[in-house]
């Protein structure tokens, strides 16, 4: 998929332009084109490294270290269960197993329709509120099976 | 004393807007700090203050700050460390969604001190809604004077830059978030050089906590005695607690260093359905594992290292005695593996080979002998990697086996039914 336009590329550049060390834009310009793109493509990766004007190959490293990039299909709704230990003990594991059951996906897939991706995180620093889900940008807490319900059948309208 | 220090103000919503932060007596600390002492006195203030760093180390801040070499022809940065990531850990998103002026103004006298013109706050990827109250509050301080060019005509020149990260524990050990902003694959470096002597860009660099630069502007508007006054003698001020797991009541506690752990879990509510304690984390999983018979120990640096454990973060995990120790100790482990960005082999295939075997333990497959594995691996790992995370990882499995080994033995031989959680 041919990600970028004439349009976006200006405003990578303008991106660039912030930062006085050119490789300091990498994050940020990923960061931009997953959330206008929602994943990141190999021709994406081509232009940021030669806007940069360093070798795709080191873009790509940068990218695969992070686990918050898409590089695939991106699902519409990619949900992050939280399932460290402050979740865990507050059930977090009941609503990944209701989230697989309800969604008929196993953690790391996504949904035939492209609708959904389920995936478990780390810690997201939200333990007061376990437990935790992310879906997108957005944090939902004190998550129940009830609640988690109501969200995927809004998000399924 | 009751009296909050940091979350004084975090309950009330508006406090996020410029100009109710100013009517609760925000930036006059900052204008105090440009206009009537000179740099190097800030740093001397806050080395009189005892502040130590709120991220872990707990290492003094003003004697940080006094390592910054000043005639170098170097620019010098400040970096916000806001990848707050150790499991268990949720204060520093209360302060800068609750309070970040506060944040900001602690980043600007602390930037005033070290001579640094620029700074940036690094913030986890996960929390974008912080990243986007940072940046709003950022350009209400600049439509007010409080960040730019010549701040408040006192002749200080100096800007704020958010830089978000990308999901990576290990970007919150200071020299992987450089890398990381440097647009690189965060992976520690060596120390020496300190970020102090060499850091960003390969310029001197101080990293501070969230938590640690919020209470600079409380020791400008109050003063270093008053500071010291609050805690113990070597851990001054206040704490916050982030208080989660088996209690009733999780959340933030910001208390006097020092506060007895038994005082904070009656805070907490106390343990969940009228259960007892079995063990907790004192500061996140990074720090050796404690149990009931801990209940009186003081919260702060001194007192928790005299028996054996640390401060860290702060994060109070709570287990009740129903837990089982090493399924919890497994999964720790499994975060560990995880997240180890794979630089040092001892730390890449230490925790990896930790987690097989406690797999296979939970699998009831384990030998007797792998209790004594388990620590060999941890002796391999401890101390021969460039960054913490390494020995972090062994914290979680060398005090459980210290304090539970018979849960230990009792699982692989399979008399352990009773506790599934």
């Amino acid at each position: 998929m041919e990600n970028i336009n004439i349009l976006v590329e200006k405003e990578l550049r303008d991106i660039l332009k912030k930062y006085d060390y050119p490789r300091s834009a990498i994050l940020p310009m990923l960061h931009f084109i997953q959330k206008k793109y929602g994943s990141i493509s190999k021709k994406d990766v081509e232009i940021i490294a030669d806007l940069i004007g360093i070798n795709p190959t080191e873009i790509e490293s940068v990218l695969s270290f992070y686990s918050m990039f898409n590089t695939g299909s991106s699902a519409k709704y990619i949900i992050y269960a939280c399932s460290n230990i402050s979740c865990e003990f507050k059930g977090a594991g009941e609503i990944i197993t209701f989230l697989e059951n309800r969604l008929h996906i196993k953690v790391g897939q996504t949904t035939g329709d492209g609708k959904f991706a389920l995936r478990t995180v780390e810690c997201l620093a939200a333990c007061s509120h376990s437990p935790v889900i992310q879906i997108n940008d957005i944090y939902y807490e004190h998550m129940t099976i009830e609640k988690m319900e109501k969200i995927i059948s809004e998000m399924e309208k | 004393m009751d009296e909050k220090i940091i979350l004084k103000y975090t309950d009330i919503p508006e406090q996020k807007n410029i100009d109710t932060y100013i009517k609760n007596g925000g930036y006059k600390a900052l204008q105090r700090a440009l206009s009537e002492y000179k740099p190097d006195e800030i740093i001397h203030l806050v080395d009189k203050s005892g502040l130590r760093g709120r991220g872990g180390a707990g290492f003094p801040t003003g004697k940080k700050w006094s390592f910054i070499p000043q005639n170098i022809p170097l620019p010098k940065y400040l970096v916000c460390n806001t990848d707050e990531g150790e499991p268990g850990t949720f204060k520093d998103r209360e302060i800068i969604e609750g309070d970040p002026h506060l944040v900001i103004e602690g980043i600007a006298i602390s930037s005033y001190a070290i001579g640094a013109h620029k700074a940036y706050i690094y913030i986890r990827g996960e929390f974008a809604k912080g990243a986007e109250i940072l940046t709003r509050a950022i350009n209400q301080a600049k439509e007010k004077g409080f960040i730019g060019e010549n701040i408040l005509g006192l002749g200080f020149d100096f800007d704020i830059d958010v830089y978000r990260g990308a999901g990576a524990y290990i970007c919150g050990e200071e020299t992987a978030l450089l890398d990381s902003i440097e647009g690189k694959r965060a992976m520690p470096r060596l120390k020496p050089p300190h970020p102090v002597a060499k850091g960003l860009y390969s310029s001197p660099t101080v990293i501070n906590n969230v938590e640690t630069l919020a209470n600079v502007p409380r020791i400008i508007e109050n003063s270093a005695e008053w500071f010291a006054g609050i805690g113990t003698p070597h851990s001054t001020g206040t704490k916050i607690f982030c208080i989660s797991g088996d209690v009733n009541n999780p959340g933030v506690y910001e208390v006097p260093m020092g506060t007895p752990l038994k005082e904070l879990l009656e805070m907490a509510g106390g343990i969940k359905d009228g259960k007892k304690l079995k063990a907790f984390f004192p500061g996140g999983p990074s720090t050796p594992i404690l149990t009931s018979a801990h209940l009186n120990v003081g919260m702060d640096f001194e007192s928790l290292k005299k028996i054996g454990s640390m401060l860290g973060s702060g994060a109070i995990i709570v287990l009740d005695e129903d837990r089982s120790i090493i399924k919890t100790v497994a999964r720790l482990t499994e975060f560990y593996r995880n997240e180890s960005c794979g630089k040092c082999s001892p730390c890449r295939e230490g925790t990896d080979w930790l987690l097989k075997v406690y797999q296979r333990i939970i699998d009831n497959k384990g030998k007797k002998e792998d209790i004594d594995l388990l620590l060999n691996i941890c002796e391999d790992i401890y101390g021969t990697t460039f960054c913490p995370l390494g020995d972090a990882a062994t914290m979680p499995v060398i005090s459980s086996i210290k304090y539970f080994r018979k849960e230990y033995e009792e699982y692989i031989n399979g008399k352990c039914s009773n506790i599934n959680n």
